[in-house]
């Protein structure tokens, strides 16, 4: 298998160097920066055809970097900044958004009928002014980009048909596009639905101030006033007037988030109700899955059960199924008003539970059926280390009289349990963070009152609520760099316990 | 094997019976219940746990075909459920295959060859799995985000953004194929590199026609994680048509009251085929642990 290198090489890197100028020149310098060193040690691994065999870890590499460890660096570089529903955009595009405002100045205003003509379009424009004389575009294509046409002066209605008022509510993308050219030379666009005018750009960058200010601030056309880009709020601000005009802009406001999570009450309380219940789950749904599922293997490992097969089928089914197909499955079943659980409690208690209101019972449930997601994998794991342990062991225990009991705590968990300590930190560190289970299942209910969140929200879930439901990007990141923090913290740890070991 | 037998044996194994065939019944009576569900006309609550009016009606409907009641009225389907899936299918599928592709080459050479740096890079793929994708989210929507605003299709609510994204999932197939490498015998490779066979070539025509069912494993692996992934496509995805099955089975759910009976068959519809998936995977598992000796997961 030869693959003729040097030409693919270039080809892939004319395409990526063409990206990344793209990238700088709209100001993306650290993006471009990054991208451009990837490409550059990727080329030169392909084509330096070293001893080193980098080149075949390489893509593996770049994976990593790119899908794990960048998403995680940027995640912490959120956390020093402003982003949030107000503050989305970069400086340089929340000016592009200002500069792309146009207001009407006072003259001639028209409304509109379409026509078709063709597969397009063509416009009538009537002035205020009651008279028989209309403007009449040219043909206007069926288009949603920017486009220019001429009108002209008409007394006649054009041949094609009239577009009913639903018709032309469905072309509003291409009238909002559309530029006309009206005989004396002014242009006219949309303005509102269904209305043209003269429109003209609300700011331009003011040119005449000395270099380093130059590119942000702006002149607003109807007043003359200067705005200028506030560093410290994010918005940009007339000169003798603080109200924030247009959208925010992203600045970095250095620890301000994360003072914000020390020093707030309304977002450390959930935030450390979030905290506990992450740990207790976590600890109760691996304890739990541990001892069913070391049961369970205990009773499959012994010999005189001959059906054991048919058991260990329909006691690995819960694994076979999706997680979040199980868990949205019992968000149905526990429904307090018409779950099949609740119908079941009824008829067997004369009453429901309210699974999903009561902080403690939605707890209970989602530990249940946490553990009923689990139990298989220990199972299946435990089954594994029994068959590993020497059977004269029990052979011995047995002519000493032993009970089960004693043999589950003198022989089978002292010679599992070496094995089993990385898989449980594992798996504890899996639950702390388990989003996936608390979504599908209760979506954090029942809610905190004058917070993101709800009682059984894990703190992964603290950081996206925070982030995608209130928008405080910035927030949430620094909530999620605590987490990481932590897990580093955890992995320094494990890594100490395993060179002792 | 001669054990020495406790003399109440009987009692004790109708004993365990008994618990097992209870643990059973509690363990697997949802998935019935489920079953049931999906059978029964209407999503109005009952007062009962058998149907009572046996329907297809969600069948259709999960299907995406509309269906006209004894009165005459349609019922349209509430949700594009297979649409989903394949979009589901599509993400897992593209960014499974390319995980398998680059961890082969990527464990061959950790396992087998010389790499300068081979022990940091261990490390961090040791280390990684302890910061979850999940709370990197605001890192994520922020750079497609930005991404998208010079190339739409790598922006959000774009299914290729989500295929890339995924592609982060390349950490525990790794494991399993160095894990599986570190267990077979090396000297037919070293016998191909003697004949003068260079490195593409003993990958390609020794190691991966013996390779088939570890490579199936961590396939089956790559994709079972990416189709049950929720955070990030919860995130990167909006439009109706363009949902996962993760995000799009949850709004079922969420609307109120939930159209229970539709979620049931939908449900069954898209986990049928998953959990095939995970069975054949297993089932490559467990040829593979028969035919090359590997200790599962390790």
């Amino acid at each position: 298998m030869r693959l003729p290198r040097l030409p693919i090489v270039i080809i892939v890197d004319l395409l990526l160097l063409y990206g990344v100028t793209l990238m700088y020149a709209q100001g993306e310098v650290a993006i471009a920066i990054l991208i451009l060193m990837v490409v550059a040690f990727g080329s030169w691994l392909v084509v330096s055809k070293g001893r080193s065999n980098f080149h075949l870890v390489f893509p593996c590499l770049v994976m990593v970097a790119a899908f794990i460890v960048l998403p995680l660096l940027y995640t912490i570089n959120i956390a020093f900044t402003n982003y949030s529903a107000d503050h989305r955009l970069s400086c340089e595009r929340a000016q592009a958004a200002l500069l792309s405002e146009s207001w009407r100045p006072a003259g001639e205003y028209y409304r509109l009928k379409l026509f078709r003509e063709g597969s397009g379009l063509r416009l009538m424009l009537f002035g205020s002014a009651v008279s028989e004389e209309h403007f009449l575009t040219g043909p206007v294509v069926n288009s949603n980009t920017r486009q220019k046409v001429s009108a002209f002066v008409s007394t006649h209605r054009p041949g094609g048909a009239e577009l009913s008022p639903d018709e032309v509510n469905n072309k509003s993308t291409i009238l909002a596009n559309l530029v006309i050219l009206l005989p004396d030379g002014t242009e006219v666009a949309m303005i509102t639905p269904g209305v043209f005018g003269r429109s003209v750009s609300s700011y331009r960058v003011a040119v005449d101030r000395p270099y380093p200010d130059q590119s942000l601030d702006l002149i607003d056309n109807r007043t003359g006033e200067t705005l200028w880009a506030n560093m410290t709020t994010g918005y940009f601000t007339r000169e003798n007037n603080a109200e924030p005009v247009g959208p925010g802009f992203i600045i970095d406001t250095g620890w301000d988030n994360f003072v914000r999570v020390f020093t707030d009450p309304a977002i450390h309380n959930p935030l450390l109700k979030n905290f506990a219940w992450s740990v207790m789950f976590a600890a109760i749904s691996v304890g739990l899955s541990l001892t069913i599922g070391l049961l369970l293997a205990t009773l499959l490992h012994w010999e005189p059960l001959r059906e054991k097969k048919i058991y260990r089928v329909l006691l690995i089914l819960p694994y076979a199924i999706p997680l979040f197909i199980a868990a949205l499955m019992f968000r149905g079943l526990f429904n307090q008003d018409s779950g099949e659980i609740n119908l079941l409690l009824t008829w067997l208690f004369g009453s429901g539970l309210p699974w999903f209101s009561n902080a403690s019972l939605a707890k209970t449930m989602v530990i249940m059926v946490n553990t009923w997601l689990g139990y298989p994998y220990m199972m299946i794991l435990c089954t594994g280390l029994l068959a590993s342990i020497p059977g004269d062991l029990y052979e011995a225990s047995a002519i000493d009289g032993a009970s089960p009991v004693q043999n589950l705590v003198h022989i089978t968990i002292p010679m599992m349990i070496k094995p089993l300590v990385p898989v449980l930190i594992a798996c504890f560190a899996y639950n702390f963070n388990n989003l996936v289970l608390i979504a599908m299942l209760t979506d954090g209910a029942p809610h905190i009152p004058d917070s993101p969140v709800g009682a059984t929200d894990v703190v992964a879930g603290y950081a996206y609520q925070t982030a995608f439901v209130s928008h405080d990007y910035g927030l949430a990141a620094a909530v999620a760099t605590l987490v990481f923090v932590l897990a580093g913290g955890v992995a320094w740890l494990n890594l100490l316990a395993t060179k002792r070991l | 094997m001669a054990m020495v037998q406790p003399h109440n044996l009987r009692r004790r194994l109708w004993a365990a019976r008994i618990a097992m065939w209870l643990f059973l019944l509690i363990t697997l009576s949802p998935l019935v219940m489920l079953i049931l569900a999906s059978l029964e006309s209407g999503n109005v609550a009952t007062d009962s746990l058998i149907p009572r009016q046996f329907s297809l009606e969600h069948w259709y409907l999960a299907l995406g075909i509309p269906w006209e009641q004894a009165d005459g009225t349609v019922i349209d389907p509430p949700f594009p459920v297979l649409p989903w899936l394949w979009n589901s299918i599509k993400v897992a599928t593209i960014s499974s295959i390319l995980i398998v592709t680059f961890t082969t080459t990527g464990a061959y050479t950790c396992a087998r060859l010389r790499l300068p740096g081979k022990r940091v890079l261990l490390a961090l793929m040791i280390t990684l799995p302890m910061f979850p994708p999940v709370l990197s989210l605001t890192g994520f929507y922020s750079l497609f985000d930005q991404l998208g605003y010079y190339a739409g299709w790598l922006g959000l609510d774009s299914l290729w953004s989500l295929t890339l994204a995924h592609l982060g999932g390349v950490i525990l197939p790794f494991w399993l194929l160095k894990g599986y490498l570190a267990t077979i015998d090396k000297s037919p490779e070293e016998a191909a590199s003697i004949a003068g066979a260079n490195v593409w070539q003993t990958l390609r025509y020794i190691l991966l026609p013996t390779s088939i069912p570890i490579l199936v494993t961590a396939f089956t692996v790559a994709f079972i994680a990416s189709i049950s992934e929720f955070p990030l496509a919860s995130v990167l995805l909006n439009s109706t048509d363009k949902l996962t099955l993760t995000v799009g089975l949850r709004r079922y759910l969420q609307l109120e009251p939930p159209p229970w009976r539709d979620f049931a068959a939908a449900a069954i519809l898209c986990g049928l085929p998953i959990t095939a998936v995970f069975l054949v995977g297993q089932h490559w598992l467990v040829a593979g642990q028969r035919v090359f000796g590997l200790r599962g997961g390790d």
